[in-house]
């Protein structure tokens, strides 16, 4: 390099030249690269990238542009969540768990809490209400992450409107998390024991509105992709991962069923009621990222008519309970959500502080301290909208966790990343790392 | 790393009150025949399949309808390898580390979680290794998928795993000191250092006892 280029300043190292492009302009480095006589050039992409799906760094090594080596650098949003926990109450853990997979934090709190209830042995004390709510509030997030998922995925390939409906839906479903819980996001909805606070009124009739105008939504997506040419020609064998690659891997989720293989813990190994609901195992064949596409895109719908059932059983639970009876473990603050969101409800406070003292002392001894769970360890696992999210718990008998750690889908399934995209074009590890749609803050947790 | 962690809390931080009590993680006896479920079933197979069982299996623990197989770190691969051939236990979900530090001589546990798609079964298994002598075999010669779970545990606890095809740090920075998730690493935070001004970790700044 002859003149110093602010776009793309160079300094020579014993393993070659390194460029650092920080602007937009990358024809200098092209007309730089172009002038060397070495095919190979080791490019590194990310964390920060608009294209990596998160905080995810890709180091590339390519010839020409065919990618030879590919390899995953994570670890940027570690927050230290499995440690945390060790550190707080049983029950203050859903607050910590909820923030792992930002996309999908109703099916954090479900594993962690399943966990926690076979620890304590109360999984069938759970009252009927509490697991159709909690299917109910799971079934709506798959919805709102696969929108995601499909929205990022289609804009990081260059298409910008499936990006708009996607999260014209996802807000929509967003909106009844925030009038069920009072918060959009990372809710800690799900407790130890059941949920925190049963539907408000009129919840039913609104969620039957948003199914019936998500239903009439999700066409608008499908006609813009399903059959597209130029979706297909950038998403058909692209990202090839057969099932011998799935299961030496570890990888399950939408990744495994695109090889054919009907595995979803929904069915196989049912939880919180699944076995009571009528839906199908979507699965494709061809083992690659237009599959994977094409089963979030049929989950959409399997997802709507697991709402609708649960809706119809909610109905006919009306006043039951939503958390176990033994007041050893149910959290004692009625909650409810006001105008400035989530909190205790007055009629509560009216209680604890003014007539029993009691109920004051039974709430602050739970609150601050927490249950005692037996010691022992359990894996409690279900199907998240990324794979199979395992909560390895291990309890010393005391008031905290002695080890959390969650086996999450998003960090296993990643390491397919070289196995997808080795060998294959640049342009494709996109859409290949998009098909296996990792979250960054479940793969660093 | 902060002698004492954030809050005021040590140990385990229990607030239960019996602030003198030491409570230690107590493992549990094994179990006896029948162990239930398709528990005993597995059991059978893996004695018929693998003719050194009561020489490689430590312990049977049936708890909370899981199965747990303590197995000998040195026989680790070969029990692997029957149960992910002749068993069908297809995949590992991962390894998972627990430092139980008041546990003599198998301070350092990692559990493996495993996963029969064929006969839709999980079973467990666990090796326990002395802190001084952190060594258990890599298992991703059997299952591929460990190689990132294998590199995490590493991380956070320190087990080495031999014969791992690159065993280096995958979450905390790769010149980070010490193992955050083991129970002598106590929570805390370190200073930060921000275009040139110093900001203490937040258990230096404030003290909630």
């Amino acid at each position: 390099m002859t003149t110093f280029d602010p776009y793309a300043p160079s300094r020579d190292t014993t393993e070659g030249t390194v460029y650092s492009v920080t602007g937009g302009d990358w024809d200098s480095l092209v007309q730089e690269i172009g002038s060397t006589k070495e095919e190979r050039v080791v490019v590194n992409m990310g964390p920060q990238h608009p294209s990596t799906h998160g905080v995810l760094r890709l180091v590339l090594e390519l010839e020409g542009e065919t990618v030879t080596e590919a390899r995953c650098g994570i670890g940027y949003l570690h927050t230290g969540i499995e440690k945390n926990m060790e550190y707080r109450s049983w029950t203050q853990g859903t607050t910590f768990v909820t923030r792992m997979d930002y996309l999908g934090p109703l099916f954090n709190e479900t594993a962690y809490c399943l966990a926690v209830e076979k620890l304590l042995g109360i999984t069938n004390d759970v009252p009927e209400r509490a697991s159709v709510i909690r299917v109910m509030m799971m079934e709506l997030n798959r919805i709102s992450s696969h929108m995601v998922a499909l929205g990022t995925g289609a804009l990081e390939l260059g298409a910008i409107s499936p990006m708009f409906f996607a999260f014209r839906e996802r807000e929509i479903v967003l909106d009844i998390f925030e009038m069920i819980s009072g918060l959009r996001m990372n809710m800690a909805y799900v407790r130890p024991g059941g949920v925190q606070q049963d539907l408000p009124a009129g919840a039913i009739p609104k969620i039957r509105d948003a199914v019936k105008l998500m239903r009439k939504n999700f066409k608008d997506n499908t006609t813009l992709l399903v059959g597209n040419s130029i979706w297909m020609k950038r998403t058909q064998g692209i990202g090839y991962l057969d099932l011998a690659g799935c299961t030496t891997l570890g990888i399950t989720g939408p990744v495994l069923r695109s090889t054919g293989l009907p595995w979803d813990l929904r069915k196989v190994q049912p939880y919180c009621g699944y076995e009571n609901y009528e839906f199908d195992v979507i699965t494709a064949d061809t083992c690659d990222v237009y599959g994977r596409f094409l089963i979030r895109m049929n989950e959409l719908e399997q997802s709507l008519r697991i709402v609708e059932q649960a809706l119809d059983k909610l109905e006919k639970l009306e006043g039951a309970p939503v958390m176990v009876a033994d007041k050893k473990i149910a959290w004692p603050a009625q909650l409810a959500v006001g105008g400035d969101g989530m909190g205790n409800s007055l009629d509560h406070i009216r209680e604890i502080m003014g007539t029993s003292m009691e109920s004051l002392i039974h709430h602050f001894k739970l609150v601050t301290e927490g249950f005692h769970v037996p010691a022992g360890q359990v894996y409690a696992a279900i199907e998240s909208p990324r794979g199979e999210l395992g909560a390895h718990i291990v309890s010393d008998g005391g008031t905290r966790p002695y080890r959390m750690h969650f086996r999450e889908p998003s960090f296993n399934n990643l390491q397919a990343t070289s196995a997808m995209s080795e060998g294959g074009m640049i342009a494709d590890i996109i859409g290949a790392v998009a098909s296996i749609d990792p979250v960054m803050g479940g793969v660093d947790r | 790393m902060t002698d004492q962690g954030m809050f005021g809390a040590r140990g385990t931080g229990d607030t239960s009150g019996y602030g003198g009590l030491v409570r230690t993680a107590a493992s549990t006896g094994s179990s006896e025949r029948p162990y239930g479920s398709y528990f005993d079933e597995v059991a059978d197979d893996l004695e018929r399949a693998y003719p050194l069982f009561s020489e490689a299996i430590e312990r049977v623990v049936v708890d909370r309808g899981e199965l747990t197989l303590h197995v000998k770190r040195d026989k680790l691969v070969e029990v692997s390898m029957i149960l992910r051939d002749t068993l069908k236990f297809e995949m590992c979900m991962g390894v998972s580390g627990v430092h139980y530090p008041a546990d003599s001589g198998r301070e350092l546990h990692a559990v493996y979680p495993l996963l029969s798609i064929t006969n839709n079964r999980r079973i467990r298994l666990e090796v326990s290794v002395p802190d001084s002598d952190a060594h258990i075999p890599s298992l991703v010669e059997v299952w591929a998928g460990n190689n990132w779970h294998e590199r995490e545990t590493f991380d956070m606890f320190g087990i080495i795993f031999d014969g791992h095809p690159g065993l280096t740090r995958i979450l905390m920075p790769d010149d980070w000191q010490g193992h955050p998730q083991r129970k002598d690493y106590s929570l805390g935070g370190i200073p930060v250092e921000y275009k040139g001004a110093t900001t203490p970790p937040p258990s230096e700044r404030r003290n909630y006892k």
